[in-house]
């Protein structure tokens, strides 16, 4: 059992919650995610860690109200007890020195991007961040993303906040303006899919990470699996975070629909 | 790997007893051989087929247990405790089932295996202490072992508590890690608490007891008996902390600090094996893991449980072994009309223990021997739709010693399916090995251990079950438990 200590609202669907766990905030690094079990009865949801503190025996998690879990996880507050917590898991992203590095995030894919964009200014970076959503209250986390990025490109589709325009647009100004070494991007899976495909045509290598369905999250059941440079590979033990231009984000976006018509039912 | 426990362990129902003696003076052998094998009641298989939780062998009934009991003719050299990977004391425990001591036949059963009740009705009896029984040399089927063990174990659950248990030591303070709650780990725990350690398991699931909550279904071993056992450690002082994954929450250095002086893991098997044709990552096409893992520790398709799970009218099982039998008749149960078994070998070659094919049979289930799939075909929405399977036939034998398959040239069918069950095996988790650094692993990525004590390459960590094995069973599981815990118990008295 986990406590919930805080919980703050980003937009109507996204809400930030810090949650006790102690060991899990010791050992995670960025790029790894946990498992949580909202009640007794709860399936396994994958969310990636947005930041923790170790001190406070604390991790960050910024969850979208998506399906029926996320959704009674979100409807929790502070004092309430989630039933499981377990992680950190996957891989922890390759923080290096790559020179300049565009980081990509859309919607609430700028949570979990937020820790890497961080690494990446510490290693001795030139981070250049570009956040999209739909419409000006969708962006999140920018005062954050500022304090550790060089630059912050802001894009929504209705130009509401920043550029008018998707992310891809505001990650090719860049690319257009100035060499960019590495690219890291986290959304959803069309947007990454069109990042992906700008970058290959302009060959900058660039990773992503998928946020797929899963059960156990530790390599036991395989309902993670992606097509990665035509391997099948799992999303919990090999990934999260993945070569883009390598990933079938086709399949990908089949296979997360997997569960959709049966619960319709 | 050794599988004969060698160090015959001190039994409180040795042949020379007074009592086993007389017991052999009270019934000739020809009587005694001339009892038919008893039948194992079952619930209807047409009843069956629509409950989830039934449990299919209903077991012995006193009666029944001690008519069949008196089948044992207690041989001098008895052939069945070499056909057990443990050496369970067999004729002592059957013995005292003839004599209506049920206690004595449990603790008997205790002195070698820690969960008798699960062995006894998950053990493939009929390849193991069965398949040496005398009977056999007779053109006789064999005395039923297992099921006068599940009977034996059952009864035990009224007088389970520990102290009834053999040879329990006072406590010693050393603290040991276990990594995984399965049988391997579960049995090493007991062993190690009954010799004094403070014993903490570190299970990575929100549930205890492994394979044996996810994976095996409640009609084949009932949640109950497993977490009786469960239970039982947990009164002995055997420590549960679930939701951590040692090399993840914990690393080893953390455990070190934490004041562990041994660590045994039993993470287990792990990663499931696709075939790698196509379409195999079509929607509806999913692992036994995942299928089993859904509805047996999910609870996915019962009231009230979030997880979902897709029911299909025609569902295939790749696969011929225990688990594709598991998947396959929990198919049936959750509404498939149409169940196969699609398997490349003949149903000779099946890896799977005669009664869970029977046992199938009688429920419905197809079995489409013979046949391999080479491609998975969608419907427009990207859901399977059928499967093309090539015939087959048998060759010469191959390295398994068994016939190998080989493709009927040009001779294929196409059947229809919405889901299918990929149960082709599984590969060694790389969780564990990756986060240890200095750990020795074998090429297929299991934990390189020593043959005798199970130590791996770092003097401190012991590994057994399936993540050195690779996919075993229970019983050799459970046996490597057994022998982890006093070679490393036998390690701690000379360091410490």
């Amino acid at each position: 059992m986990n406590k919930i200590l805080s919980k703050e609202y980003f937009s109507e669907n996204v809400v930030k919650m810090i949650v006790e766990a102690p060991a899990i905030s010791r050992s995670r690094r960025p790029g790894h995610f946990v498992i949580v079990i909202a009640d007794a009865k709860g399936e396994r949801i994958p969310l990636t860690i947005a930041d923790s503190d170790p001190v406070k025996g604390t991790i960050t998690l910024v969850i979208q109200a998506v399906g029926d879990s996320t959704r009674k996880i979100c409807s929790m507050e502070a004092g309430d007890m989630l039933h499981d917590v377990v992680g950190p898991l996957g891989r922890a992203t390759e923080i290096a020195k790559y020179g300049t590095v565009v980081c990509a995030g859309g919607g609430v894919g700028v949570a979990p991007l937020l820790p890497i964009i961080k690494g990446m200014k510490e290693a001795g970076n030139r981070v250049i961040s570009v956040l999209a959503a739909r419409n000006s209250s969708l962006i999140i986390l920018e005062d954050q993303v500022r304090e550790y990025s060089d630059e912050v490109i802001i894009m929504t589709d209705d130009g509401s906040a920043g550029k008018k325009g998707l992310v891809t647009n505001g990650i090719e100004d860049v690319i257009l303006r100035e060499p960019v070494d590495f690219v890291v991007t986290i959304g959803p899976a069309i947007m990454m899919k069109f990042v992906s495909l700008l970058t290959k045509k302009y060959e900058v290598p660039t990773i992503c990470s998928l946020n797929t369905i899963m059960v156990d999250g530790t390599g036991m059941c395989g309902a993670c699996r992606v097509s990665v440079g035509g391997k099948t590979r799992f999303v919990c033990v090999d990934g999260p975070e993945f070569d883009a231009h390598q990933v079938d984000f086709d399949e990908m976006m089949l296979r997360m629909r997997a569960y959709d018509q049966p619960r319709k039912k | 790997m050794k599988e004969m426990n060698k160090d015959r362990i001190d039994t409180i129902s040795p042949r020379n007893a007074a009592w086993r003696e007389e017991l052999r003076q009270s019934m000739s052998a020809k009587e005694r051989s001339s009892i038919p094998r008893s039948v194992m009641p079952e619930l209807p298989a047409d009843y069956r087929v629509k409950t989830m939780t039934g449990e299919v062998n209903e077991g012995l009934s006193e009666d029944q247990a001690v008519m069949e009991s008196k089948r044992c003719l207690d041989c001098p050299d008895p052939g069945c405790v070499g056909g057990c990977p443990v050496g369970i004391n067999i004729p002592g425990f059957i013995k005292n089932i003839e004599r209506k001591n049920f206690k004595d036949a449990a603790i008997t059963l205790k002195e070698t295996s820690a969960l008798p009740a699960v062995c006894g009705r998950v053990c493939p009896q009929e390849k193991q202490c069965e398949s040496k029984c005398i009977y056999n040399k007779m053109k006789k089927a064999p005395v039923a072992i297992g099921w006068l063990e599940r009977f034996a174990a059952d009864r035990a659950v009224d007088f389970s508590s520990d102290s009834s248990l053999p040879g329990r030591m006072a406590s010693n303070g050393i603290k040991v890690a276990v990594v995984g709650s399965g049988p391997a780990g579960l049995s090493f725990a007991g062993d190690m608490s009954r010799r004094g350690y403070d014993v903490t398991v570190f299970e990575a699931l929100h549930e205890i007891g492994g394979v044996l909550k996810y994976g095996i279904p409640e009609f084949r071993l009932p949640n109950s008996v497993v977490d009786v056992e469960i239970e039982s450690l947990k009164r002995s002082g055997v420590k549960f902390e679930t939701d951590v994954i040692i090399g993840k929450t914990y690393s080893y250095d953390d455990l070190l600090n934490m004041g562990f002086k041994g660590i045994f893991v039993a993470s287990g098997a792990g990663l499931p094996r696709f075939m790698g044709i196509k379409g195999e990552n079509l929607i509806g096409v999913m692992s036994a893991n995942e299928y089993l893992t859904r509805i047996n520790l999910m609870g996915a398709g019962k009231p009230g449980y979030a997880t979902p799970v897709l029911r299909g009218k025609n569902v295939a099982v790749i696969g011929g072994g225990n688990t594709a039998m598991d998947s396959v008749r929990t198919a049936r149960r959750m509404g498939a009309e149409r169940a196969m078994i699609v398997y490349r070998r003949s149903e000779d070659e099946m890896p799977a223990r005669l009664e869970e094919v029977k046992h199938a049979k009688e429920e419905g289930v197809e079995f489409l021997t013979l046949h391999n799939p080479i491609e998975y075909r969608a419907d427009e929405s990207g859901r399977v739709s059928s499967m093309l399977l090539q015939r087959m036939k048998l060759g010469e034998p191959d390295a398994s010693g068994r016939r190998s398959p080989v493709a009927i040239e040009g001779d294929t069918v196409e059947i229809p399916v919405d889901v299918v069950i990929v149960s082709v095996g599984v590969s060694p988790n790389p969780l564990i090995p990756d986060s240890i650094e200095g750990l020795e692993v074998t090429k297929r990525g299991t934990i390189a251990v020593n043959d005798e004590t199970l130590q791996s390459s770092m003097p401190l960590i012991y590994a057994g079950g399936d993540i050195v094995r690779g996919g075993a069973t229970v019983i050799l599981a459970m046996g490597d438990g057994r022998h982890a815990a006093s070679a490393m118990s036998e390690r701690l008295k000379v360091t410490l």
